[in-house]
């Protein structure tokens, strides 16, 4: 029988697909040229020209939250798949070598998690300079000590399966192994946590954008508009609005497809977990 | 439980000096001379060569982490350059401002968390359980330095209730000072209650389908009665948890949400350090909230090891 989708799924999907068409929209079409400055036009509120108005150098709001959307993309993905790339092989390489393995990766996980993924960007940008680059360098650090962790934790519990010890008894070597019957059996999970830490990414990146560490300008992303727009709360209120609503409903979607994905497949954890 | 208590400690010692390691490495990827680097081009050769040998640059880098490492362990963080003090002293000043806003959302977002995660799973299914979750939905989705200044723009500069940033001090008495930190401490524990109340409804609603609840009930136990005094504290395991592993969040959170307000915290003290290069600062700053993390996440684990009724090996 086919089980029905879950509504958070349908949501998250629909709200994550608004996202990327947005950028990906960007790419060929904006309103206005978003790093088009116009003085005169500044702090516009919005109107039929500019629907959501102007910023303080007359730059026409909507284009910059698009192209703001493809920066958060670009960070996200960058900071994701780098965290897959790195956390997955670990995780599986510590569940097959069992107790030893197991142990370096829960201690390289503690020793990451001591610091917050926004310290480890600062600290990278104190060293090295702001920029995209530093950014991603040091959310991709958090994320591949998380997906490692979870990683881990899946593939042990499918190494304890009886299939798994029959193909081992039947000759299969451990690698074959995980490669054959452990990663596709922990594919969901890895990507229900992909998910959420792709959500966690565009948040810390408008973080640190917002304190001027993350993407430079005149590149616009949504972090430093809310910083911008906090200079003019008197006089564009609106402006501190738009770009924080923009990160609120891509975390939103990405977090509500997370769930989705997770309660389709493992019902049992109907709406039940954390973000 | 000793064996989990030791090993737990040894755990504890090995991640510290390992962050330690990192922090020291970090900073040695300094492109160039960091004494340069802080001090700027225009730097005259003498006071160049003086920083250069309080940060013992003309030493192998073996010895000068463990000069640093033990005067780490004596509490000695150097000397900032850009305030000519102690960073030790610096951080005590500016905790004054940082620990209480910590505490402050603490207690805001656990005081929000538990009954709003009681009444979801009171109210499982219902227009209440709704409530709640779309309340978790929405503040997780908010990052808290925009929660920030939406607090800020209505309750400072509509409402005029509270100051929009700033920090009078401790000096004027108790009430100025709360005052002053109860907006950014709300905008920090928002997204926490969020995520709280969220655990407390799954924890109070696994506990719920559990025997000696049915047992409780069985016997005559009210509703009520059930939910507070046998639901409760076994679901407040898994929230203290999480609100443990929300500590690093609430860490990286106060970084940017002091710069909102303007308060004279460790994280402005950061912030403010990378502005002016001062590299000992951002050092002696990152390793100790580091730490911070590290020993909160240990005493999270053992709380929860001592609390769990079952047995210790299936507890750690």
């Amino acid at each position: 029988m086919r089980r029905r989708l879950p509504l958070s799924l349908h949501l998250g999907a629909a709200l994550t697909l608004l996202l990327v068409a947005m950028a990906l929209l960007s790419l060929l079409w904006t309103p206005y040229p978003a790093e088009q400055v116009r003085v005169i036009a500044r702090l516009k509120p919005p109107s039929a020209a500019h629907w959501l108005g102007t910023d303080h150098f007359g730059r026409d709001v909507l284009s910059m939250i698009m192209v703001g959307a493809r920066n958060s993309l670009a960070v996200g993905a960058a900071a994701v798949g780098l965290g897959l790339l790195g956390g997955v092989p670990l995780g599986l390489l510590a569940a097959a070598l069992g107790r030893w393995g197991d142990e370096v990766v829960a201690r390289l996980g503690d020793l990451v998690f001591a610091f917050p993924a926004v310290l480890t960007a600062i600290l990278l940008t104190a060293v090295l300079g702001a920029g995209a680059v530093n950014v991603v360098l040091a959310l991709a650090l958090f994320n591949a000590a998380v997906l490692a962790r979870v990683t881990r934790g899946a593939a042990l519990a499918v190494w304890r399966r009886p299939f798994v010890g029959a193909a081992l008894a039947l000759g299969r070597g451990p690698l074959s192994a995980t490669l054959v019957h452990v990663l596709p059996n922990i594919a969901g999970i890895v990507v229900v946590q992909a998910t959420v830490l792709f959500a966690v990414a565009i948040v810390n990146e408008a973080a640190l954008s917002y304190l001027g560490l993350g993407i430079q300008p005149p590149s616009p992303s949504w972090g430093r508009m809310l910083g911008d727009a906090q200079t003019y709360l008197f006089t564009a209120p609106l402006q501190a609005v738009f770009p924080g609503v923009a990160i609120a409903l891509s975390v939103m979607g990405l977090t509500m497809l997370g769930d989705g994905l997770r309660d389709w497949l493992d019902p049992r954890h109907r709406s039940s977990g954390v973000m | 439980m000793l064996a989990f208590l030791l090993r737990r400690l040894v755990s504890l010692i090995v991640t510290v000096w390992l962050a330690s390691i990192v922090v020291f490495a970090v900073l040695q990827l300094v492109p160039g001379d960091p004494a340069l680097l802080m001090l700027g081009v225009n730097a005259q050769p003498d006071t160049l060569a003086a920083l250069r040998g309080q940060m013992g640059l003309d030493q192998p880098i073996l010895t000068r982490y463990l000069q640093w490492a033990g005067a780490l362990a004596r509490g000695d963080l150097g000397v900032s350059l850009t305030y000519a003090r102690p960073v030790a002293e610096l951080v005590v000043e500016r905790l004054a401002v940082t620990l209480p806003l910590a505490l402050l959302s603490l207690v805001i977002s656990t005081a929000l968390a538990l009954p709003l995660g009681l009444l979801a799973a009171a109210r499982r299914g219902r227009g209440g359980d709704w409530a709640v979750l779309g309340f978790s939905q929405l503040g997780v989705s908010m990052p808290s330095f925009w929660i920030a200044i939406l607090l800020i723009l209505l309750f400072s500069l509509t409402l005029h209730w509270f100051p929009a940033g700033g920090f009078p001090g401790w000096g004027g008495g108790i009430g100025p000072a709360l005052h002053a930190l109860l907006l950014p401490a709300l905008a920090l524990a928002l997204p926490e209650a969020a995520i709280l109340a969220r655990v407390t409804r799954t924890a109070v609603l696994d506990t719920l389908a559990e025997d000696h609840i049915r047992t409780a009930r069985a016997k005559g136990v009210g509703r009520a009665a059930v939910l507070l005094r046998h639901a409760l504290p076994n679901a407040l395991i898994p929230v203290a948890t999480v609100l443990g592993l929300q500590i690093s969040f609430l860490v990286a959170g106060a970084v940017v949400v002091e710069n909102v307000f303007t308060l004279p915290g460790l994280g402005r003290l950061l912030y403010q350090a990378i502005g002016q290069r001062d590299l000992i600062v951002v050092q002696g700053v990152v390793v100790l909230l580091a730490l911070f993390v590290v020993v909160v996440n240990a005493l999270v684990d053992i709380a929860c090891a001592l609390a769990d009724p079952r047995p210790k090996g299936l507890s750690s």
